[in-house]
């Protein structure tokens, strides 16, 4: 049992929030395996008798049908956008991810609140405004974050799900086609996340390697949360 | 805490109105608008949550009542950005007057009311500019509730700040909401060089001080011409021609 913290304020209305499951983050750009390794760190923990819940950006009941819809226009701007998303995000945390924590679950986060803060730098946010918003987020046991080289990110994405205009940035207008768009838009994520990777205490891991070799360190990684010291 | 709005300014003026429900504000700012467009200005209005983006969410956020003081912040701060980067800012720019009815302080009244830190919601905000003129419009509570009860048949969840959990009865509820309001209304003042107008005179005299303050402000100003000011009158032209004449 643990008193919850927060980035920031957290929730000033409520009375302080006890805790006994643990908040596991997966972060890392498009196309480093986060949702295989999801998968497969969901599959090893229920089988190690864990109840798991997990969650991932845009997930919302509230937000995620006015938030695709809103990416279908073009009236959508990065200031709104960034909020909407933090909407969605605060919407999870408190109607999901919290009420799972309370009850014991183990919580898998496809993506936290870095990535979407991340993008909204990108596309011109103050970061310390940015950071501000997110005041109301839950701090995780522990963030493990996937990085690779864009060579085998482009790799997957090609093989998976194809190039998609907002993953590739292409309302930053960096390129005149998806590819390049991706590699500028890409990298300029990576330089955000390098930035995060002290200040929020990251994990970082190759995700270049096989899948078996990045799950046997995840793995690893998470065990230590579990030691009784 | 302390304002955190930015000191930017654009050709155009921006005029806010603010107040607790009831307070009269919207009637006030309804006559301004029109006085303006009738001495040729070029004037727009704008409203609290009112962007047809978010209006889908609103909808099911109010009608499930799953809304957090958190969630229900962040999506009005979602609306008023959608707002302010597709209306305001650019009539702004353009050198239009916009009239706001509700501003970022209704969000930093309502949503400390409902219990959030007052930093975060100021911060949340801090992208739109601090206003040419803010309009204060201060009542009593009970004149405010009256009219408010009066005129409606029935109070909205939300609206009475049911979600609080101040009172199972909606008119205590919203009458202790109100008043939390109007705290933080009183507290603003200062902080954001409002200028307070008392809601509880004649209608047309207020509107008179409104009036004069809004013509101090613009006196001098050249703003967004109107269209009608510069005059697209058409020429007359008889339609005598003979048909035989056309394509010659």
């Amino acid at each position: 049992m643990r008193i919850a913290k927060f980035y920031g304020a957290g929730y000033p209305y409520s009375a302080p929030i006890e805790i006994t499951g643990k908040l596991i983050v997966l972060e890392g750009t498009d196309g480093v395996g986060r949702t295989t390794q999801i998968d497969l760190l969901r599959q090893w923990l229920e089988v190690e008798g864990f109840a798991v819940s997990d969650t991932g950006l845009r997930r919302s009941n509230l937000t995620k049908t006015g938030l695709s819809e809103a990416k279908q226009g073009h009236t959508l701007s990065p200031l709104t956008m960034s909020l909407f998303y933090a909407t969605d995000f605060a919407d999870r945390l408190e109607r999901q991810i919290i009420p799972a924590l309370k009850a014991g679950f183990i919580v898998l986060s496809d993506r936290y609140f870095y990535s979407v803060i991340a993008r909204d730098i990108v596309r011109g946010a103050d970061p310390s405004w940015a950071r501000r918003v997110y005041g109301f987020a839950l701090i995780p046991d522990i963030v493990l974050y996937l990085k690779a080289d864009v060579t085998s990110v482009v790799s997957r994405i090609v093989h998976g799900r194809g190039f998609d205009y907002w993953e590739s940035g292409m309302d930053m207008h960096f390129a005149n086609n998806l590819y390049d768009s991706f590699l500028a838009y890409q990298k300029l994520l990576s330089e955000q996340f390098d930035i995060m990777s002290d200040e929020f205490d990251f994990i970082n891991l190759n995700a270049n390697r096989p899948v078996t070799a990045v799950f046997e360190d995840l793995q690893s990684h998470i065990s230590n949360l579990f030691v009784t010291t | 805490m302390g304002n955190m709005l930015r000191e930017e300014t654009y050709q155009g003026k921006l005029i806010v109105v603010e107040g607790i429900d009831g307070s009269g504000k919207s009637t006030q700012i309804d006559l301004l608008y029109k006085w303006l467009q009738a001495k040729g200005k070029s004037a727009f209005f704008t409203e609290w949550n009112s962007s047809s983006m978010v209006k889908s969410t609103t909808k099911i956020g109010k009608k499930q009542k799953v809304f957090t003081p958190t969630t229900f912040s962040l999506l009005q701060a979602t609306d008023y950005a959608d707002r302010w980067e597709n209306f305001m800012r650019p009539i702004l720019k353009a050198g239009g007057i916009v009239l706001a009815d509700r501003y970022a302080f209704t969000a930093f009244a309502r949503d400390v009311a409902r219990g959030v830190d007052p930093d975060w919601v100021r911060n949340l905000y801090s992208f739109s500019i601090q206003p040419d003129i803010v309009f204060y419009f201060r009542v009593p509570l009970e004149i405010a509730v009256q009219r408010i009860t009066a005129s409606r048949s029935k109070l909205k969840y939300y609206e009475a700040g049911m979600d609080l959990g101040l009172s199972v009865n909606k008119v205590t509820s919203f009458r202790l909401f109100q008043q939390r309001i109007m705290d933080e209304y009183e507290k603003m003042i200062d902080e954001f060089q409002m200028t307070v107008i008392d809601g509880t005179l004649p209608v047309e005299v207020q509107q008179q001080q409104v009036r004069k303050i809004v013509s101090a402000k613009i006196r001098g100003w050249k703003g967004l011409p109107h269209l009608r000011t510069r005059s697209t009158r058409l020429r007359r032209m008889p339609l005598t021609t003979s048909t035989d004449n056309l394509g010659k």
